[in-house]
């Protein structure tokens, strides 16, 4: 394909029609709306379907409702929505629906700052909606990465059967940065699980022994001959409601049970110099790309410093940080937000190994900010 | 339909699987709502695979766990919007919404107007009792005024919002009233509204002895039986009376029966329209 200048949100819309998203809901919010947009226009060119509900709460559900119906499903939008969404994304995880949803984070909380960058959403990512559930968020940090990891979303969203978000920023929203994306033919898709039994026989919350597809029974759409229920309370392997214990604890052991026994594949990361170095950076989103910015300087200067980039930043890649942190006497956080994802990497190598760079005010961390801080810490080493 | 294969029609539409008895208490007329659904899908001899049954939260809100469709209870007041999105990817489906007055007009007021203005086509089924049947009888926005509820224990001070006036408002394509004691009459709007392309909606006149006429001393469910049936007038009677007369008058009957397009068929034109313009 040839290059083309586009907008991270325009990357995400492609990316979720290259993974065979075929549905989309959604109501207008900036730094989201893009996405939007261009669904609209594209979806309809491959037999997709696009409806802008009358709300986020009425968005979300609409994407559940098309998933069960069988489709690749996706909304999109900002703190304000997300926040709106929250029930109907327990929803989802309660009742195992693949579906993605991408939250285009600004400055909050409230309204905040419509335009202006942030990564205040992480926590909310994790634990917005009430009770225990797993969930998987995706952070990319330019825009050829969003239309990857909009692919990625979906394919895990489908493999787990389980909601997937995408935690994109205003400035990777709107940023526009030349990119060539791949064909399609080149991607690799996940297709849901076709169940092998008859009717009578499905469970479609059964709870597996094990299998190829560990702990993750095949979701039939409506409308083919297997009719079954689907509910938010808590229920037995054929969706009936249940409020025996020993029917609760299996389901709960089996939906964090199909998220922890995979995280090879499911966490994603990237890292560099970690072997000899003696600080390590820790960063996600919009803010690597200052991060990286700072390693690199500071590498330049003969320091060793290493980098770890988180893109599945949920589950949180705690041996991944573990290992990364071990040998090193310091590792540096740097979040636009008052200090979120810092909270786990300190539960895991420790609150005094850590530094925290933070700024929640809309304005970018700039380099030299991380910089400082890393020369700071040189001194003290 | 013989009275013989009709005394069937539960065996062949209620979930076996599913262990009864079911959630509501006895003499509720949510069961009888169910009963007469079932009936008019039958009549419209529909293949269970192609049916689907959505609800929100409440007592209304369980009946799909017992019937043999496709089966989906979601959350408090948005199974419209589920709803909306299972119509759009599996339009040759039809799709049941049932909900509760609160669920349906309360929480979920909002998704109410617009799916009916956008016509997607949904039987909407709205279980009036004009409470709050499964938290205790707090009230609605259906509650009468001056009524007295868990949560107006001095008298209830707002309007009731009319569901079946608002429904043609907002621009439904069928719309009908009628009660669970007019099993028969209700039975055939289900059908209707059921067999409609456009978005269609049946609202049922209940009652829930167990709260609000508990706490307003109604009596037996016998009482409020009749009650529904001396307090009732096809919409052909209303015409006769005197405002005065009508006042405290539930009026049956069809307010609605209109062609309006409906929305996924629309929207497969816009399919069309975007895959010409997208041709080189
Ligand atoms: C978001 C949310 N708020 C509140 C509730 C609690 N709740 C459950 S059912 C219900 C009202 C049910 O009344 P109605 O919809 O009229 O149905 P009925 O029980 O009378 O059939 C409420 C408020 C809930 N489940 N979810
Ligand atoms: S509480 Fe009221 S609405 Fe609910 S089942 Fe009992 S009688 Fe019916």
């Amino acid at each position: 394909m040839t290059a083309r200048l586009m907008q991270g949100d325009e990357a995400c819309a492609e990316g979720a029609v290259a993974a065979g998203c075929r549905f989309f809901a959604g109501y207008p919010i900036t730094p989201a709306t893009e996405i939007a947009e261009t669904l609209s226009r594209l979806l309809p060119r491959v037999g997709g379907k696009f409806i802008q509900m009358e709300d986020e709460i009425a968005s979300i559900a609409a994407v559940i409702g098309a998933s069960v119906g069988g489709a690749k499903a996706l909304t999109a939008t900002s703190g304000p929505g997300f926040s709106l969404m929250q029930e109907n994304i327990g929803y989802a995880a309660m009742a195992e629906i693949p579906c993605v949803i991408v939250n285009v984070q600004r400055l909050g909380p409230s309204t905040g700052r419509p335009t202006s960058p942030a990564q205040g959403d992480v926590m909310q990512a994790r634990w917005g909606t009430h009770g225990d559930y797993p969930v998987i968020a995706l952070a990319p940090w330019t825009v050829r990465e969003t239309f990857d990891l909009t692919v990625q979303a979906f394919n895990l969203s489908e493999r787990y059967r389980t909601p997937v978000i995408l935690l994109m920023d205003e400035l990777i929203g709107h940023m526009r940065e030349q990119v060539r994306l791949p064909d399609a033919d080149t991607l690799e898709l996940a297709r849901r699980t076709e169940t092998r039994v008859p009717p009578r026989w499905y469970k479609p919350f059964e709870n597996f022994p094990d299998g190829p597809n560990v702990n993750v029974p095949p979701l039939v759409p409506f409308g083919e001959g297997y009719r079954y229920h689907i509910t938010g309370l808590h229920h037995d392997e054929r969706g009936y409601p249940t409020d025996r214990p020993d029917e609760i604890r299996p389901w709960l052991d089996r939906v964090f049970g199909k998220i922890e026994r995979s995280l090879s594949d499911i966490l994603l990361y990237e890292e560099d110099g970690i072997e000899d170095a003696n600080i390590l950076v820790i960063a996600y989103g919009s803010t690597a790309r200052a991060a990286r910015h700072a390693v690199k300087q500071a590498r330049t200067r003969g320091s060793r410093v290493g980098f770890l980039r988180l893109k599945t930043i949920w589950p949180f890649a705690e041996e991944v940080v573990e290992r990364a942190a071990a040998r090193l006497h310091r590792v540096v956080v740097p979040e636009l937000n008052r200090g979120q994802l810092v909270l786990e990497v300190e539960r895991v190598v420790g609150r005094q190994k850590v530094r925290r760079v933070n700024r929640a005010d809309g304005e970018m961390i700039r380099p030299s900010e991380i910089l400082a801080v890393i020369e700071d810490l040189e001194g003290a080493v | 339909m013989s009275e013989r294969s009709q005394s069937l029609v539960h065996r062949r539409y209620l979930r076996h699987s599913k262990k009864f008895p079911n959630v509501w208490c006895a003499g509720c007329g949510i069961g009888i709502v169910l009963g007469a659904i079932i009936r008019a899908v039958d009549t419209l001899a529909l293949d269970k695979n192609d049916v689907a049954m959505i609800s929100g939260i409440g007592c209304t809100g369980r009946m799909p766990v017992y019937v043999d469709f496709n089966t989906m209870h979601t959350t408090h007041g948005r199974a419209l919007a589920f709803a909306t999105g299972l119509k759009m990817v599996k339009p040759g489906m039809k799709v049941i919404v049932v909900m509760g007055d609160g669920d349906a007009l309360a929480i979920g007021g909002n998704h109410f107007i617009h799916a009916a203005r956008r016509n997607v086509g949904l039987a909407a089924v709205v279980v009036n009792n004009a409470t709050y049947g499964m938290t205790g009888g707090q009230h609605s926005p259906t509650t009468p005024w001056g009524i007295q509820t868990a949560t107006t224990p001095y008298g209830h001070i707002e309007q009731q919002f009319p569901i079946s006036e608002l429904a043609v408002t907002a621009g439904a394509s069928f719309v009908a009233r009628s009660t669970v004691y007019h099993v028969r009459e209700l039975e055939k709007y289900l059908a209707r509204a059921i067999d409609k392309e456009g978005f269609s909606l049946v609202e049922a006149i209940a009652y829930c002895h167990t709260t609000m006429g508990r706490i307003n001393r109604w009596g037996t469910t016998s009482d409020m039986m009749r009650h529904l049936k001396e307090h009732s007038v096809t919409s052909r009677q209303a015409k006769e009376m005197s405002p005065e007369e009508r006042r405290d008058m539930i009026v049956r009957g069809v307010f609605a029966d209109r062609d309006i397009p409906e929305y996924t068929q629309l929207y497969d034109q816009i399919i069309e329209r975007a895959q010409q313009e997208a041709l080189p």
